[in-house]
């Protein structure tokens, strides 16, 4: 078998393996929109997806105005995360980047609290909104942060992760200080943001997700044989050509998007920023034609599937999905890593 | 037939200056020329310059060709890249940057003759994680050499090879050199490589050109002394060929 003939029936067998996650994926949207505290049959629910007018009323209601918006928004805000943790991963060089481990959504988080505390816009013209678009300015800041520093010169990437790390420290403590001042009401608020929930998930924030996703992942996908360059090391991506100044900066910018934007919206979600991109490196490898788009599929996967646990671990509650993220999640990345004879970075 | 030419070429990091006024009359297509000189000298920093990946005085002059810039490649040092890629997808990397997403037959088949010219076909699909120093600079040659250069600067190409390797490369990237009308700088620290793979030498010290010329007129006992302070001797063996005898440090 010539090297031409084995590279092509790896390249199908990257699409097959895409092909079954987009599946899997499927079928968790589907779980996820057949469970909740109203018992519907699959049957039922399934109907009234494809023929919304002849389903009666409340069945309606349920699953077009409450659990889709939910099951969309989980996958939705999964891919989000997990792309720009792939890409934070592949500019920064550094298997821990994530947009948690680099401070910006606990930058986000104390953005958020900010509001619900202390009543402070940090944008005077959006009072109405102040709790999300002040969560997105702090994550744009953080992310902005973390890339000035990233481009300063002598700056290693062990710094870049310390500093992430100092960010998380200081928001961390800064938020600590605000939920000490807060009142019970103001309290409870923040705590309930800070574990991310897709409870009050919308259309009109679906759409917003969905739309952004729709912007950014095809000029990420335009620039995949740069971004994979950039993985062979500075020097040698630029003597392919690759402009790995500008190239960092912008994929820096739309990364920062995709941080910033759910987690304004359904406040702070761990884990799959940073495990979605290495389950997506060791099923297809860093070529970003394959790379990219696994990335986004195996951490829509990872949170439409927690969604579903979240509300069948204890009967009749639904948990808060920041929580199950990580319970359910660090094992099975534990058994990735360790039932993985490859290296995965 | 591509020809460089460098006209006070310098470059400086910040506010410090590493390498000044490197003149060079013109390299023509076909040859090999050598750029030697002490750890720091400059060197690295000489290629990164005239590819173009650091901004600096001076001009690198190209002519006769129509790629302009794009038919220099740099070959960097081992960067010892942990990328979860095989052998195979990173030459298929450098050949298609810039270019579509689709991967046609013809760049497959060019990848597959040039991995069995470096006589590492065998490792086509194992992951650059998984290769030795000398192996990977080997997949480095074919990353730079699958994007078909007309002037090619190799950073230090073999220093992790072993002897056989050594040979064979430079061996290959002189055949090259001539079959493909290509001009090739190496930056090397083995003297005796250079004598006997390189028509041209140049000297780089305290980041400026020491000397250049023809290499055996270049790498002589005074230059030896003066530049690495060493005390040598170059002879001429049974062969007819010159080697570098060290008899100690000055």
């Amino acid at each position: 078998m010539t090297g031409r003939d084995q590279y092509r029936a790896r390249a199908f067998r990257r699409l097959v393996i895409l092909a079954l996650l987009s599946l899997a994926l499927c079928v968790s949207i589907a779980c996820d929109m057949a469970l909740g505290p109203a018992n519907y049959a699959l049957r039922q629910v399934l109907s009234a997806i494809y023929d919304p007018a002849g389903a009666e009323a409340q069945l309606h209601v349920v699953i077009w105005d409450i659990r889709m918006p939910i099951a969309l928004m989980a996958v939705l805000v999964g891919a989000s995360l997990s792309v720009a943790g792939a890409e934070m991963q592949t500019i920064l060089a550094n298997p821990l980047a994530s947009p948690f481990t680099l401070g910006i959504s606990a930058a986000a988080a104390f953005g958020a609290a900010l509001g619900l505390v202390g009543g402070i816009a940090l944008f005077p013209g959006a009072v109405a909104y102040m709790v999300p678009v002040n969560a997105f300015i702090m994550a744009m800041a953080a992310a902005l942060f973390i890339h000035l520093a990233s481009t300063m010169r002598g700056v290693s990437v062990e710094t870049i992760v310390l500093l992430g790390i100092a960010l998380v420290f200081s928001f961390n403590a800064a938020l600590s200080l605000l939920e000490y001042l807060a009142s019970e009401q103001a309290l409870a608020a923040v705590v309930f943001w800070t574990m991310g929930s897709f409870a009050k998930a919308t259309w009109a924030k679906v759409a917003m997700i969905l739309a952004l996703l729709v912007l950014v992942v095809p000029w990420l996908m335009k620039d995949a044989w740069a971004l994979t360059a950039l993985r062979l090391g500075d020097d040698k991506a630029a003597s392919m050509g690759v402009n790995v100044r500008t190239l960092r900066l912008r994929v820096m910018m739309l990364v920062s998007l995709l941080t910033a934007i759910p987690v304004s919206v359904v406040g702070t979600i761990g884990f799959v920023g940073l495990v979605g991109p290495h389950i997506a490196r060791m099923i297809v490898g860093e070529d970003q034609r394959f790379f990219l788009p696994a990335s986004a599929i195996s951490g829509a996967l990872l949170l439409s599937g927690t969604s579903v646990l979240s509300k069948t671990l204890v009967p009749g509650l639904i948990l808060p999905i920041g929580i199950i993220t990580a319970l359910i999640g660090v094992p099975f990345f534990f058994v990735l890593i360790f039932g993985s004879r490859r290296r995965a970075w | 037939m591509v020809a460089l030419a460098l006209q006070g070429v310098g470059a400086s990091y910040g506010k410090t200056s590493v390498l000044a006024d490197v003149t060079l009359a013109e390299l023509r297509s076909g040859t090999v020329t050598a750029v030697i000189g002490p750890n720091a000298a400059g060197k690295s920093t000489l290629f990164k310059r005239i590819a173009g990946l650091i901004k600096g005085p001076g001009l690198v002059e190209l002519s006769d060709t129509a790629r302009g810039p794009q038919a220099i490649c740099y070959m960097p040092q081992d960067t010892g890249a942990n990328a979860v890629l095989t052998v195979y997808e990173s030459v298929l990397l450098s050949a298609k940057q810039g270019s579509s997403w689709r991967v046609s037959d013809a760049e497959l088949t060019q990848i597959d003759g040039l991995l069995k010219a470096l006589r590492i076909d065998n490792l086509a699909f194992r992951g650059l994680g998984e290769l030795s120093g000398g192996q990977r600079q080997l997949v480095s040659l074919a990353q730079a050499l699958v994007r078909r250069p007309e002037v090619l600067l190799m950073d230090e190409p073999t220093s992790a090879l072993d002897l056989h390797r050594q040979i064979e490369v430079l061996g290959l990237v002189g055949d090259l050199a001539k079959r493909d009308g290509m001009i090739v700088m190496i930056a090397i620290h083995e003297l005796n490589h250079a004598l006997r793979y390189c028509e041209n030498t140049i000297v780089i010290a305290h980041g400026k050109m020491a000397a250049s010329g023809a290499t055996a007129s270049v790498i002589t006992t005074e230059m030896l002394r003066n530049i690495y302070r060493i005390d040598a001797r170059v002879e001429t063996c049974s062969r007819g060929t010159p080697f570098v005898v060290v008899d100690g440090p000055v």
